[in-house]
């Protein structure tokens, strides 16, 4: 049963065949049993867990149901919820009980879906590998030895190893779409604006953006449904019409065109990836797509951008963590000065500490016109590059991340090689579009790769139509690792 | 060396939302501490900004108000330090693209009148406030106030006195309440100024070293503080020193300035528009409507006195200092608009004494203007002297005879002997009375006359019309 799409186990709920306690028991033991080998969630709370499930189970009695009432849906540990321990995989925050739900809990909470925990992540969000949390490294279902990408990285195994049927990520460079790939399920990061960021823990404002991870595109879908919406309480949350992400899954891709980046195919993806890649493209030619050509001369340059612009940012979201209101502060300390040094140098790890200095050097004074002020405008051309290229082709396809997932360890020491992991999926955050990988097969030590789909501004449900035909046509969204 | 004196003022006015510029939360003065504060004013982690559009309306409206450019878009910025009363570690400000450009206003040095040029405003949000009484070796945080939306008016350095300093910032603060945007409140700090001061040779086109005091909450500490400290840098530069630039605090209680961090200390703020808050854009018609709903203005109707009621400069700058005050003078002078002079003299002289004294606001004013017009009418129709009108007055204020002016002066007695036969009789008893006096006068002794007006006025209690008296002394001893 941990192997069904939303759909079935929602039909499943629905025909009463099984409860949500029951379902949720049933996922809750899976968690149980793999968890301490996989360390996906910082905070499982079985209790609460059920009460919800309980709660799901009179909606459904009363038969007040959708197609999430009663599905277990474990949350990133980035989004807030009430009486909930949120503490974003960083030690900062490891005595954080929020007061309040996110946007977007608040909408799983409506839809009547079943929080099953708190998945671990990379601290604040930064980190390519999951290897930066304040609660350990998660391992790659695939293969325990991997890192499971990052920094949704607890959310990607969760999924991947069946402990819960779908999770929330986060993604600001990629902290979706690269876990996806690396444990090969299917995850989508929507256009900047479209999910709520109120009580989504800030990261990089600009570019956070919250979506969906899940073993197929149809099940996305759903997740996207609820997930996104305007929020009043963002001011970057955008008012649109409200949309059925799964009205178009069904069309076929006749006239489908594929744009490739000559850029994506130049160097740097390794062999076994790019093997898979141009076997997944054979696959939509036979689904009636053609390929072309496409160019974002900037591309290159997005790596560098990225890690101008999403430093800065993090530097000032991240001041408000001193010490004073909540969280974690130092035992001893001199005076104010002393207790802000401490509490910040013992409750950051060492790559928010690298992010904190690497933003407040680019905004000070006489650094900001050469490196934010410059970023800014690169980072427009990049968005440029991407409007020339959507003028030649409906979607732009790649390789998610430029090799299947990385040993435990292998990049933790060398920052540079760690960020070049987000060197595809960066451009489309920078430009604020949307994003998603589905697994096409696998590489190196039979680890998972995944395909990146990048779409114009809202054309979500085109992209998912897209990625939907490719998943009816083949069968690597339904492997599982051998756990 | 003659020295010029050289000062610029930032202003911090409050802005008469009902909630906080970025959040829901109330912004009423003076709740239990933290009451106030939700979960955006206590910077917890996720939350995010939205921007209030009243504050928005309001600072549009003060910008129409001095003539100034409202910039579309304009940019919120953070602006980044660390204080335990700001609780994001950020304070949201504007930096570049201000929404208020430019603009200027005018003051009133005595009779002449000068021009201080605006450079900005801008809107902010407000911190908390560090308590370190009570809390034994702690401090205490209080975040009521943190995120109450407040307008930055910055000015050109523009005034040459702590006379002019004084007068722009009253000018200003009548300005904000004469357009609803501010309540003005100094002492709840609503209306907050700081003061960049410097001076330079007389003749120098070259800005001197300036210092910025701090916090000067009422016009009388702004006065002092610029006056100690404009001669603290004139002492400075004399005794061939140099003036370090720096922050300095204006202590009350000694009546100086002293230093509170100097330039070298100054944080880098790191300022960057804010992510989490788009550009404003503000449509047009916006800002047409609001320019609609603006009351005229103090300007406006300084000139419209001038003209229109023959006031002098001064007079009507005085009674256009708040909005109170001008509908006050132009209820009553729209009633009688030939007296509209001695209207100006009762409401700038007697009212506001007696209002002073009781630490009133005119609008709380007992005596109504219709009430002063019957009362002016008095004087001017001769029923009863200037004198008497102050009795009369008192009366009023307190409420007396249903403030009936005619039944005060009836019961009073304070009616002038305005008959010509009874004043000629009169006249005539006192200069059988006073034949040495009169004998003086025709001798040339023209302090006599004075007498002899005494002796009538006297024999009537004062109550006779001291015009007719003299007039007909004057008749009868020619």
């Amino acid at each position: 049963m941990f192997n069904e799409s939303l759909k079935q186990l929602s039909k499943r709920l629905a025909k009463k065949e099984i409860s949500s306690v029951e379902l949720t028991t049933e996922f809750l033991e899976r968690i149980k049993k793999f968890n301490p080998e996989f360390n996906a969630f910082i905070t499982i709370d079985e209790e609460k867990t059920l009460t919800q499930a309980k709660q799901a189970d009179q909606k459904i009695a009363s038969g007040d149901t959708g197609p999430l009432t009663g599905i277990p849906v474990a949350q990133k540990d980035i989004f807030c919820a009430k009486g909930w321990l949120t503490t974003c995989g960083s030690k900062m925050l490891s005595n954080f009980v929020s007061p309040y739900d996110a946007g977007v809990i608040e909408r799983f909470d409506q839809a009547g879906a079943v929080n099953m925990g708190k998945t671990n992540m990379d601290e604040f969000a930064m980190g390519s590998s999951n290897e930066t949390s304040f609660y350990g490294p998660v391992r790659n279902p695939w293969d325990v030895a991997a890192v499971p990408g990052g920094s949704s990285g607890g959310s990607a195994c969760a999924v991947a190893a069946r402990m819960v049927p779908a999770a929330t990520g986060t993604d600001t460079g990629g902290s979706i779409r690269q876990p996806a790939a690396l444990c090969g399920i299917s995850g989508i990061k929507p256009t900047y604006g479209t999910v709520s960021r109120y009580g989504m823990i800030a990261f990089a404002s600009s570019l956070d953006q919250g979506g969906p991870m899940a073993k197929s595109v149809e099940d996305l879908a759903i997740l996207l449904n609820v997930m996104t919406g305007f929020d009043q309480r963002d001011s970057t949350s955008l008012q649109r019409e409200k949309e059925d992400y799964a009205r178009d899954l069904e069309k076929p891709l006749s006239g489908l065109r594929i744009g490739l980046p000559k850029e994506y195919f130049a160097k740097g993806m390794s062999s076994d990836v790019e093997k898979a890649v141009e076997q997944a493209l054979d696959q939509y030619r036979k689904l009636g797509a053609e390929t072309v050509e496409v160019t974002l001369p900037n591309s290159p340059l997005s790596i560098p951008v990225y890690y101008v612009l999403a430093p800065a940012e993090a530097s000032s979201n991240l001041s408000r963590f001193d010490g004073v209101r909540y969280g974690y502060r130092t035992q001893i300390y001199q005076d104010l000065g002393d207790m802000y040094r401490k509490t910040r140098a013992e409750g950051f790890g060492v790559e928010v500490k690298r992010r904190i200095l690497i933003g407040t050097y680019v905004l000070s004074h006489g650094y900001y016109d050469a490196y934010y002020i410059k970023a800014q405008k690169l980072r427009r051309l990049i968005a440029q590059d991407f409007k020339h290229a959507f003028s030649q082709c409906d979607v732009i396809m790649g390789p998610t991340a430029p090799t299947v997932a990385f040993d435990l360890g292998e990049k933790s020491s060398d920052p540079i090689q760690m960020y070049l992991s987000d060197i595809y999926t960066s451009a489309a955050s920078l430009a604020g579009l949307p994003g998603m990988s589905i697994p096409i097969g696998f590489g190196d030590k039979n680890r998972p790769v995944g395909l990146h789909i990048i779409g114009n501004y809202f054309a979500e449900a085109r992209m998912l139509n897209i990625a939907h035909q490719y998943q009816m046509a083949t069968d690597w969204h339904q492997r599982m690792p051998g756990i | 060396m003659q020295w010029e004196i050289v000062i610029g003022l930032e202003i911090h006015a409050q802005l008469s939302t009902q909630s906080k510029i970025f959040s829901g939360a109330s912004i009423a003065y003076g709740a239990m501490p933290n009451t106030q504060a939700c979960v955006v004013d206590l910077a917890l982690p996720g939350v995010l900004p939205v921007l209030n559009r009243g504050a928005v309306e309001r600072a549009i409206k003060f910008g129409l108000a001095i003539g100034a450019t409202i910039n579309s878009p304009s940019i919120f910025a953070r602006k980044n330090y660390f204080y335990p009363d700001l609780p994001k570690g950020y304070q949201i400000s504007q930096y570049e693209l201000p929404i208020v450009e430019g603009g200027e206003v005018s003051i009133q040095i005595g009779e002449s009148e000068k021009t201080i040029r605006l450079t900005r405003a801008h809107l902010e949000e407000d911190a908390g406030k560090s308590l370190h009484e009570d809390f034994h070796g702690m401090s205490g945080i209080d975040l009521n106030r943190a995120g109450t939306p407040l307008l930055e008016i910055v000015s050109e350095p523009d005034m040459r006195s702590s006379t002019e300093a004084v007068a722009y910032a009253k000018i200003l603060h009548a300005l904000v309440r004469w357009i609803g945007i501010c309540d003005g409140n100094m002492q709840e700090g609503s209306f907050r100024c700081d003061a960049n001061v410097s001076v330079r040779p007389r003749g120098s086109d070259k800005l001197g070293t300036r210092c910025e005091i701090k916090n000067l909450n009422s016009f009388r500490f702004l006065e002092k503080a610029i006056d100690f400290e404009v001669e603290r840098q004139i002492e400075l530069l004399e005794d061939g020193g140099m003036v370090r630039q720096e922050t300095r605090l204006f202590d009350a209680n000694k009546g100086e300035t002293r230093t509170m961090r100097t330039k070298e200390d100054a944080n880098d703020y790191r300022y960057f528009p804010d992510p989490d808050l788009l550009p404003v854009e503000i449509e047009s018609d916006w800002i047409e409507q609001l320019r609609e709903s603006l009351p005229e203005l103090p300007h406006a109707r300084r000139e419209r006195y001038i003209s229109n009621y023959g006031l002098s400069a001064y007079d009507a700058s005085v009674l256009t200092s708040s909005r109170e005050m001008a509908d006050y003078f132009e209820a009553a002078a729209e009633q009688v608009p030939e007296q509209a002079k001695l209207c100006a003299n009762w409401i700038m002289g007697e009212i506001s004494a007696r209002l002073k004294k009781e630490d009133m606001d005119i609008i709380d004013c007992p005596v109504g203007s219709t009430i002063l017009v019957t009362l002016i009418k008095r004087v001017h129709d001769g029923t009863i002297s200037g004198k008497a009108a102050k009795t009369v007055f008192e009366s009023l204020w307190l409420g007396e005879l249903k403030q009936d002016v005619d039944a005060i002066i009836e019961s009073k007695g304070l009616k002038q002997i305005s008959d010509d036969s009874a004043i000629e009789k009169l006249v005539d008893e006192v200069l059988v009375a006073n034949a040495q006096q009169v004998a003086d006068y025709r001798n040339g002794k023209e302090k006599a006359f004075n007498a002899l007006v005494g002796q009538v006025m006297k024999a009537t209690k004062g109550k006779a019309n001291p015009a007719q008296v003299n007039a007909m002394l004057k008749k009868k001893l020619s």
